[in-house]
């Protein structure tokens, strides 16, 4: 059982579920094309009107972070208290504040 | 930096122990990585294999009802072998190999499937008996410690609750017809509920794998409680339809708070798992064909594909130039 074909390239799918929500990733899939990649996304991924909308895109164009450089990368976000509202005292009989 | 081997690997079950999830791109043990895709896929190849056994009644399915939920159940099979072998996938395999472990044999997939449908009946015990054993699996493994096969197993617990329902609801009717659907029923449970019971694979002694597995988080319960769980809740719903379990030593232990069950026959399960059940070659048979005989498919929507691609970027240029 020889097998010479070139296997298809993988897509991310990202579903909107209703108009007004964002798209949000699913998961991914194989196909041919762009047309193929939407048309298995719905077979896949929407068999129970889990969407309204799909976006696929082929997932050699994602560039993704590397969780080596989490540290680096979203650490220094950690003790900029001062950017929460909790971190600013108030007296607590003011309103709408 | 100190990250030798040792350091990394009690890093790792630092956040396993912490509850965090493992995504693909995190650094794991080897043999982490290494017990995901083989699980994973072989999880895959049950939903794939798993169509041949019903997909063997959809065009004798007794009315129109019974073959849309029958059609739409077996659509569902293969969508649920779609999004494990992405998961498979983002730890480094490629589809193309999982395949070709499946079509060498290589690669197991659950032994249930070597089993064949006779009756209509089967189509029945089978979403009731094999889905509701993969439920209680599957709802386990919504928590597995690796979040691409936590995340496929959610949108496979969701979908699955319809399986099984759609199969009592086909033993319901069976059970209420004739005397003769109602032998119907019987024999295929009394077919189908030791098989099932091995689904949950072989005693926990002699389940060498499990205790990594669980320190792993990868499974969360141990193959004896998973199918203790499973009979407690299954014979009830025998008594229910009125049928009778195959098992003489099957009663309720109060003390226990549990069912206790006879004997299963392993050597049975061997057999099958080597290769030696029923339908071993027939299942495998109908998959490599299926494959060889979509060579040309895949090789035509490449060809249109770059085709097309290359019109676009011809079209491209020429603006390009005007």
């Amino acid at each position: 059982m020889e097998n010479k074909s070139k296997e298809w390239p993988i897509w991310e799918i990202f579903i909107r579920s209703k108009n007004g929500l964002e798209h949000k990733h699913v998961g991914s899939l194989h196909a041919a094309d762009a047309e193929m990649a939407i048309e298995n996304a719905r077979d896949v991924y929407t068999r129970r009107q889990e969407g309204v909308s799909i976006w696929a895109v082929e997932s050699i164009h994602i560039t993704a972070s590397n969780p080596e450089n989490s540290g680096e990368l979203f650490e220094p976000a950690k003790d900029k208290v001062y950017r929460h509202p909790t971190f600013y005292e108030l007296p607590i009989e003011l309103k709408h504040i | 930096m100190k990250n030798n081997i040792h350091d990394l690997e009690e890093k790792f079950q630092a956040r396993i122990d912490a509850g965090e999830k493992i995504e693909p791109k995190d650094w794991m043990p080897e043999k982490y990585r290494k017990t995901h895709i083989r699980q994973i896929s072989q999880h895959a190849h049950s939903e794939i294999v798993g169509m041949l056994p019903e997909g063997n009644w959809i065009t004798r399915a007794p009315s129109l009802r019974r073959k849309l939920g029958l059609l739409a159940k077996v659509q569902d099979e293969a969508g649920h072998g779609l999004y494990l072998y992405s998961a498979a996938e983002t730890l480094g395999i490629s589809r193309d190999q999982m395949f070709d472990q499946l079509h060498t044999g290589k690669a197991k997939y659950s032994s249930i499937f070597n089993y064949p449908t006779l009756s209509w009946a089967d189509i029945g015990a089978i979403g009731w008996l094999v889905d509701g054993a993969a439920i209680i699996n599957q709802v386990m493994l919504t928590r597995t410690s690796f979040g691409p096969y936590a995340r496929a197993m959610v949108r496979i617990c969701k979908e699955e609750s319809f399986h099984q329902r759609q199969g009592y609801e086909i033993m319901l009717g069976l059970c209420r017809g004739t005397e003769e659907q109602k032998e119907m029923a019987q024999d295929a449970l009394n077919r189908f509920w030791w098989p099932s019971l091995m689904m949950f694979g072989p005693k926990d002694e002699d389940s060498p794998n499990t205790e990594q597995s669980v320190k792993w988080k990868i499974k969360r319960k141990t193959n004896d409680e998973l199918r203790q769980e499973f009979i407690d809740i299954t014979v009830p719903q025998a008594d229910f339809l009125g049928l009778k379990m195959p098992d003489p030593d099957l009663k309720w232990n109060e003390e226990r708070g549990h069912y206790d069950f006879g004997e299963i026959d392993w050597d049975e399960f061997w057999q099958v798992v080597k290769g030696n059940g029923p339908c071993n070659k027939e299942r495998l048979k109908a998959r490599t064909d299926a494959w060889d005989e979509g060579a040309w498919v895949r090789d035509a929507a490449n060809a249109y594909a770059e085709k097309q691609s290359l019109k676009k970027q011809s079209e491209n240029n020429k603006k390009i130039a005007s």
